[in-house]
């Protein structure tokens, strides 16, 4: 066999994505692939999951009109799709019961999952629960302390929740774990990803069953303002609720998709987790995209107040989509994020989740510079009550 | 054109014995305390040499040598040094590969990384997450250079699949004897001896084994049905336990000569 006769590299979006993977994890990840090819033609499954959206998510989430908030936004006219109104907090779990749906099919009894924020260990968790799996949640042991609240729930809900030791003790390291889990249990065990990071078919498979997001809210401007926002913009960890909310705009070319990743202190500090804005192509986790890393490729540590962004790598797609030109990415500080955090909750009276905050925070900046005239649709990726305990301490609350 | 490696495998061939491989990451403990464990290796009767080259985010390691990866990486170790540790191991007759996961290739330019094996003495590359679906332009930078392309095939591999990687990999195939990380196991599960049979209907490249060997009774037994063994995170547990680097040197070199027995015995 000539190197010309080898299979096709698959699940790549130009250069990026593919299979960066031990060959024990082959196998498995066919598994998924075919699985997840399947359920996308199978109306039992997607009833099945419509079903659950319907019933237990509670989807379609709704559009509101950020009418006060909008002043700190150069007066553009902010419309919020509200995934923060989803059971457990975040659109975290539309992802979640797609892939908990593909391990009963696979006849699979054990789940297990990284988290940074809590916010995906929480609906796996939830969703562990609901189809009677078993449950393992990796933590970076830094996030267990700053998510302290979202490890209870994790417990209340029946998951076991590993604090990860090794690196940085954050998000990365959490996927490292549960990677070395999947390859030394795979026969008995699915790994449920949290993002759109990772090997053919997680960024796709994600992606499915993200992109609901995009097709109710594209549905419901159309219906609210008979026309389609100026822009989209979604916060960027792995960049799943971003790619969710962007897909079903990706024709509307004359749609400006902008994602906001976690500047951190600052980009030029060094001290972010702007992946896109200050990384540079690379493999990490099984996947080709932008990475933080140095000259010898070994990845650099994130930094982001936020726990959910707080992770060196992003989602292949949208490292395509930046290349192409179709989506734009920036970079908010963690001071940016607080502001907003700050104004949007007392404007709006809706907590944000830090991770969300990103956008808000990046609606304030394009807002200014499109101006009154413009419509900018919001993903409000989740809900703040996870946060709490982090902000009264950035704000010197008592608690 | 023979790399060192495809030498040594006619050798052990020619002697009806499987190879002694020694796994040690460059830099660990220390870039020069590198050099000595791999002289007291070559001294003590080691075939070849896989050298690691230290990374952020090893996946398939366990614990051991995710620690040795840290303190190599504290240590400052790079490109620069794994190279030098290459050539090294080379100067003083040791056949040697890399074992490196698949992003620092790329960062250093899969051309070049190449090349300055070759330049090196280095004979070839074992990529652990590089599947064959993205290999296409390794293979050839490889081939143009001159050195060996060693992928690792796992139990769960398909038979399908196995030709095609197997195909692709020369020196040797590397046989990953169970699903899971690397680390010392009290027992070397019965799924090594299968895989290796599958393997070896579809190539003549030999076969090591690797993924939990750690004492001369399992090399011997591991002997009996491969072509080489391969031994990491025995030895590396033994450095970091040592208290001091001289025990150390001579507690991985009465290991490594127990091992040579071994590889002799098992048939
Ligand atoms: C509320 C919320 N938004 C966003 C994110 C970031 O993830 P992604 O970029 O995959 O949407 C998280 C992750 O934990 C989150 O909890």
């Amino acid at each position: 066999m000539t190197i010309h006769e080898l299979p096709e590299a698959i699940g790549h979006f130009g250069p990026y994505g593919g299979r960066f993977v031990p060959e024990a994890l082959i196998g498995a990840l066919e598994e998924l692939e075919q699985a997840h090819n399947r359920a996308l033609i199978d109306p039992v499954f997607q009833a099945e999951l419509s079903h659950l959206h319907a019933t237990y998510t509670g989807r379609p989430s709704i559009i509101t009109e950020a009418q006060r908030f909008a002043e700190h936004a150069g007066g553009a006219r902010i419309f919020l799709k509200r995934e923060d109104l989803n059971h457990t907090g975040s659109h975290k779990i539309n992802n979640v019961l797609g892939q908990a749906l593909l391990t009963k099919r696979m006849g699979k009894k054990r789940i297990i999952a990284e988290t940074g924020a809590g916010q995906h260990g929480v609906a796996s968790a939830t969703a562990a629960a609901l189809f009677g799996l078993e449950c393992v949640v990796y933590m970076g042991e830094e996030d267990t302390k700053r998510q302290s609240l979202n490890v209870a729930r994790m417990k209340i809900l029946g998951a076991e929740v590993v604090p990860v030791t090794a690196g940085s003790r954050t998000l990365k390291d959490a996927v490292n774990e549960a990677m070395r889990d999947w390859v030394t249990n795979v026969d008995t065990t699915h790994y449920l990803l949290g993002t759109v990071a990772g090997p053919h078919p997680f960024p796709t498979m994600v992606r499915d069953f993200q992109k609901i997001i995009g097709e109710e809210s594209r549905r419901q401007m159309l219906e609210l303002l008979g026309r389609l926002p100026d822009a989209v913009l979604a916060c960027i960890g792995g960049g799943s609720n971003a790619i969710g909310i962007f897909h079903a705009f990706i024709p509307d070319t004359q749609v400006r998709l902008i994602g906001f990743e976690a500047g951190g202190d600052g980009v030029e500090t060094g001290r972010h987790a702007a992946t896109i804005t200050g990384g540079s192509p690379g493999v990490l986790h099984g996947t080709r995209s932008y990475v933080l890393q140095d000259s010898n490729g070994q990845t650099v540590e994130s930094h982001s107040i936020s726990a959910g962004l707080d992770y060196p790598g992003v989602g292949p797609e949208h490292a395509y989509l930046n290349d192409i030109g179709r989506a734009e990415y920036r970079a908010i500080t963690d001071s940016q994020a607080m502001r907003a955090f700050d104004l949007f909750s007392k404007a709006e009276g809706i907590i944000p989740a830090i991770e969300s905050a990103h956008a808000l925070a990046g609606a304030m900046i394009v807002g200014k510079e499109l101006g009154p005239e413009a419509i900018l649709l919001i993903n409000l990726s989740g809900r703040g009550d996870k946060d709490v305990e982090t902000a009264a301490r950035y704000f010197g609350i008592p608690l | 054109m023979s790399t060192p490696l495809d030498l040594v495998f006619e050798k052990t061939r020619a002697e009806n014995r499987a190879a002694l491989i020694a796994y040690i990451p460059a830099g660990f403990p220390s870039l020069e305390g590198c050099k000595k464990v791999i002289r007291a290796l070559s001294d003590a009767g080691v075939d070849a040499l896989e050298i690691g080259f230290p990374y952020s985010d090893p996946v398939m390691d366990g614990p051991t040598i995710q620690e040795a990866a840290d303190i190599s990486l504290r240590e400052g170790t790079g490109a620069a040094e794994v190279f030098q540790t290459v050539k090294f191991a080379h100067e003083i007759g040791l056949p040697t590969v890399v074992m490196t996961y698949w992003n620092p290739i790329e960062r250093y330019g899969v051309q070049a990384f190449a090349l300055e094996m070759a330049r090196n003495g280095g004979s070839g590359v074992v990529t652990p997450d590089l599947t064959i679906e993205e290999s296409r332009g390794w293979k050839s930078a490889a081939e143009n250079a001159g050195i060996n392309t060693i992928y690792v095939l796992a139990p769960s591999t398909t038979a399908k699949r196995l030709g095609v990687v197997t195909s692709q990999c020369s020196g040797f195939v590397y046989a990953a004897s169970l699903m899971g990380v690397t680390g010392t196991r009290t027992t070397i599960s019965s799924g090594a001896k299968e895989l290796v049979t599958r393997i070896r209907t579809t190539t003549t490249t030999p076969i090591a084994v690797g993924l939990g060997v750690s004492t001369r009774d399992q090399a011997k037994d591991v002997a009996g049905f491969a072509d080489g063994v391969i031994v990491g995170s025995a030895f590396i547990k033994i450095l970091l336990d040592a208290p001091d680097e001289i025990t150390g040197l001579s507690r991985v070199s009465e290991l490594a000569k127990e091992l040579a027995l071994g590889v002799r015995q098992g048939r």
